[in-house]
């Protein structure tokens, strides 16, 4: 008894772990952040443009847009990863562009912009597909051109049904920048690599990495299923 | 109805559809004159609605040609979206957009074609409104509405383009019988105004009564075609009487 009360709060391994790199684990974890808005950002993008070729009835479209999807959702993350980092560049260095290199956060951004971006075009062609055909005959009826009717009409629709999959997609994409550590990018899975490299008490390192993950997860879930339920609401009017 | 003939507003010539192998309609020759009520009757399967569809091309023409005001919708380069505009819809299921409220819905057409400003297209949406009688539910969305209630706002969201010609594909056959007549009676104004349309129903009554001609379709044919006491009463093709016996 007498001992537990002199024992400081600073002589439990995982709170001193914390107390001397919180600083470094705080920034990992910002990168991390900062490599999964940015690549989601561009999936949105991807997913939008590859989710219309693949529903738009033109036939070299759906091609392209389903040898993308396939294609991207066939290669493992970090073998895109290393190609992008590593082969692409040398590629462009072998075309005569000397000394040409991606930064760890342009090759990872593009390598989970990609990946992701694979995922959202089958969540758009999913949403888009679960309107009703209707809606676009009316909107085309009317005069409206197809580019306005799938803006004004279809994808307000589409995308309320698609916001639960847009989320989990978040989630997975977050989950996947660890991956990107491979590459040398400074994120929050890199920094549990080094500080276990210093300090040998690998079960506290991991453990603080893994507590890190699950808050951040754990918080923006619950704080997209919120929206999710407010969208709902507005559903039912 | 009309003593006089308007001008020609709808020319049909040899139209011919296709669904792969399965041919729908099989040559299709007809003339729509200015303030023409024109009903179709027919057997499901006989190619009514796919036959209104072509007239603005929702469904791809595969041979002949549909003239609407002297323009071939059949030409792969004929510009669809102005057609359109002058050629209102309404439909079975009434599609009517359920993200928006009833007014955005009848007023999302003139404002993005720039025909209005929002002001004159929401000034004219009321009035449509208040022509199908629905002027207190213009911020009401439509899953709060009745069946009649929809199709009276799909009639008011088509009219909504000045479209000088209307279709309706099945406008009652999706509603409780209740609802059928505050339907079919804004149709009858819209006829008695001279609008110039083309109904495809299995509403006899309405077709006897607002018609200015009856078309008889049948296996992709017109069978029978001329005013509603012609073929509705005296019927001479063997299959137009048989068709009219089960559903009279």
């Amino acid at each position: 008894m007498y001992n537990i009360a002199l024992l400081s709060i600073s002589d439990i391994k995982i709170v001193s772990i914390v107390k001397t790199y919180w600083s470094m684990l705080l920034l990992s974890l910002g990168q991390t952040m900062l490599l999964t808005l940015l690549s989601l950002a561009f999936a949105f993008v991807i997913g939008l443009v590859f989710g219309i070729m693949n529903v738009i009835k033109i036939k070299p479209l759906n091609f392209i847009a389903t040898v993308y999807v396939d294609g991207v959702r066939g290669v493992p993350l970090i073998v895109l990863a290393y190609f992008t980092y590593f082969g692409i560049p040398m590629f462009i260095r072998s075309i005569g562009f000397s000394g040409f290199r991606f930064t760890a956060l342009t090759a990872g951004t593009i390598a989970l912009s990609m990946n992701a971006g694979a995922y959202m075009a089958e969540i758009f062609r999913a949403g888009i597909q679960s309107v009703d055909k209707g809606q676009m005959e009316a909107a085309r009826s009317l005069g409206l051109g197809y580019g306005k009717s799938m803006q004004k009409v279809v994808l307000p629709q589409a995308i309320r049904t698609m916001i639960p999959s847009i989320i989990n997609q978040f989630i997975i994409s977050l989950k996947d920048t660890s991956i990107l550590s491979v590459i040398g990018f400074p994120e929050l899975t890199k920094a549990g690599n080094i500080i276990a490299a210093i300090n040998f008490d690998v079960f506290s390192v991991w453990a603080i990495i893994a507590i890190m993950y699950m808050v951040v997860i754990v918080t923006l879930s619950r704080l997209a299923k919120k929206i999710e339920r407010r969208v709902n609401v507005g559903n039912e009017r | 109805m009309l003593e006089t003939k308007g001008e020609t507003k709808i020319l049909v010539k040899n139209l011919k559809k296709s669904f792969g192998k399965l041919e729908v309609l099989k040559d299709i020759n007809t003339e729509i004159s200015s303030g023409e009520v024109v009903v179709l009757l027919g057997p499901s399967g006989s190619g009514k609605s796919t036959f209104l569809r072509c007239l603005n091309r929702l469904e791809d023409i595969t041979s002949g040609d549909v003239y609407i005001d002297g323009v071939n919708v059949a030409d792969r380069k004929a510009n669809l979206n102005a057609i359109r505009q002058k050629v209102g819809m309404v439909f079975q299921h009434f599609n009517l957009f359920p993200h928006m409220n009833v007014l955005a819905n009848i007023t999302l057409a003139p404002i993005e074609l720039k025909k209005m400003t929002k002001e004159e297209a929401e000034k004219k949406g009321m009035e449509l409104l208040r022509r199908v009688g629905l002027e207190e539910k213009s911020a009401a969305y439509p899953p709060q509405l009745s069946g009649g209630q929809k199709q009276r706002v799909a009639i008011a969201r088509a009219l909504a383009m000045n479209p000088d010609i209307m279709l309706f594909d099945e406008p009652t056959s999706a509603l409780d019988p209740e609802m059928v007549g505050e339907v079919l009676a804004v149709m009858k104004e819209l006829a008695r105004d001279g609008m110039t349309m083309v109904v495809v129903t299995h509403e006899i009554g309405f077709a006897r009564e607002v018609a200015s001609r009856v078309i008889f379709m049948d296996g992709g044919y017109i069978v029978e075609e001329g005013t509603p006491d012609e073929v509705i009463l005296n019927p001479k093709e063997p299959r137009t009487i048989d068709f009219l016996n089960k559903v009279l």
